[in-house]
């Protein structure tokens, strides 16, 4: 057991989560958090389902990885990410068709998504399969928790909403009498990337003594 | 033995091998599935059917209710004739070569019925509906739309109730005798024949006007609109181009 949480194996998991972010400090997966966090839901979503692709391709790139021949090493990685994420989808499709239905927006954005060939490039070809796979989960969460912050600023200033459910009180609103109006550039994909700078400038603020 | 992996030979055999693997995986998981994914999808179309007729379809039964509620008919000669084959899931092709579907029935609210399928083209992706109209063929009594491939949180959002249930209660046909009903920008809907669109996602907005607007044209001699009609167009192609400059989605 020891052997299996050692400290490289915890610093697999543990740095995609603050100090080797992959949205933040590798500057991978910046597409998808434009286009998927103008609501808190699908960014959970999205986060969830890299989170385990990227763990699963990991183990399974690591598996194979002193067998991938250099030259074609990229291809066979993008064959492994789409046929896993497809036969994933085909399945959830087969035994639970509402989550399929949930999902099907995401899985091109999945198979593209840099983080994936990111991690597969720069660690699974190189480690084995148990730090793969944590450092798989660790990725994905490190990305999750970063579409959730963006999901959040944009949703609640954007829709005034929360999980889909209101919070600002209706009577604040300019409609209403009152004060307040939903701020409609937060729903524009270019607002997330103003927010993802603001996260990077906060986390590089924080973690300034440890370059 | 140390395998050479580099060398061409290798290089070939591998991608030859795992091409063979993976399309064989693939095919495999496809076909042995194929079944189930049938059913669920026409049991999910069912459910989008009981959808616009407002029942909520996460918490019934669909089939039995389906089975209960709503009957499959075809429009042809200007007549409602039972239709006798298979369900279909997808309408686009039969609109197109003329076989109108319409699906008698009766509303959760107990009222009588007819619902019409609809489809059209969004932002990147397909759109189809449902369509359920009054006994008098002019007013909506309620609406379900969804979408391929809609960008989450922005055109996506026209699957949400909130943007569907804007249709109930609007009429279908202007004074001219053609389909006035449509989509505004969002919040910008004045007359009773306007409904909001959603922000930030111009174009799956007009995307579902101009499904609204060419699936209840295509179904205008079952709907009996009484005024002068220029030509009826069946279904036009849609227009809207993935390259127009308001593009705010991704």
């Amino acid at each position: 057991m020891s052997k299996l949480f050692s400290d490289e194996n915890k610093a697999a998991f543990t740095g995609p989560l603050n100090v080797n972010n992959p949205i933040t400090v590798q500057v991978l997966g910046i597409c998808s958090a434009l286009a998927v966090t103008s609501q808190l839901k699908p960014a959970i979503v999205m986060g969830l389902s890299v989170t385990v692709i990227t763990a699963f391709s990991n183990v399974i790139i690591s598996l194979l990885r002193k067998t991938i021949p250099n030259r074609i090493r990229i291809i066979v990685q993008l064959v492994v990410v789409a046929a896993l994420v497809t036969i994933v989808s085909q399945l959830l499709k087969a035994y639970v068709y509402d989550v399929s239905v949930q999902l099907s927006v995401y899985v091109g954005l999945i198979i593209t998504n840099c983080i994936l060939m990111g991690r597969l490039e720069a660690f699974a070809m190189q480690n084995g399969p148990w730090p793969s796979f944590l450092d798989g989960i660790g990725n994905g969460l490190g990305y999750a928790a970063i579409l959730v912050i963006v999901g959040f600023v944009r949703e609640l200033f954007g829709f005034g909403t929360l999980f889909g459910y209101s919070v600002i009180p209706e009577s604040w609103y300019v409609s209403n009498g009152g004060w307040y109006q939903n701020n409609g550039m937060m729903v524009m994909p270019a607002m997330s990337l103003i927010i993802v700078g603001c996260v990077i400038w906060a986390h590089r603020s924080i973690n300034k003594e440890e370059k | 033995m140390k395998l050479n992996t580099n060398g061409n030979v290798y290089t070939f055999c591998y991608a030859a091998v795992m091409v063979i693997i993976v399309a064989f995986l693939l095919a495999f998981v496809a076909s042995a599935l194929k079944e189930t994914q049938d059913a669920n999808v026409a049991n999910d179309t069912k459910g989008q059917i009981l959808s616009a007729l407002g029942y909520d379809k996460a918490t019934i039964d669909v089939a039995a209710e389906y089975e209960k509620n709503v009957k499959d008919n075809v429009f042809a000669d200007g007549e409602l004739k039972p239709y006798e084959g298979s369900f279909n899931t997808t309408y686009g092709s039969l609109i197109k070569n003329g076989e109108l579907h319409v699906f008698t029935a009766t509303t959760a609210q107990g009222e009588q019925a007819y619902v019409i399928p609809v489809v059209g083209r969004g932002l990147w992706g397909g759109l189809w509906g449902y369509i359920a109209v009054n006994e008098a063929k002019d007013k909506v009594l309620g609406t379900y739309f969804y979408h391929e491939s809609e960008t989450a949180g922005l055109g996506a959002r026209i699957g949400e109730k909130w943007f569907q249930d804007q249709f109930i209660g609007k009429p279908i046909f202007g004074e001219d005798g053609n389909v006035a009903l449509t989509v505004t920008k969002a919040g910008a809907a004045q007359s009773e024949f306007e409904v909001d669109g959603v922000t930030g996602a111009t174009l799956t907005s007009n995307g579902v006007a101009a499904m609204v607007k060419d699936g209840l044209t295509a179904y205008k001699e079952f709907l009996g609109a009484a005024a002068s009609e220029p030509e009826a167009e069946p279904v036009a192609e849609p227009e809207a181009e993935e390259s127009e400059e308001t593009n705010v989605e991704q």
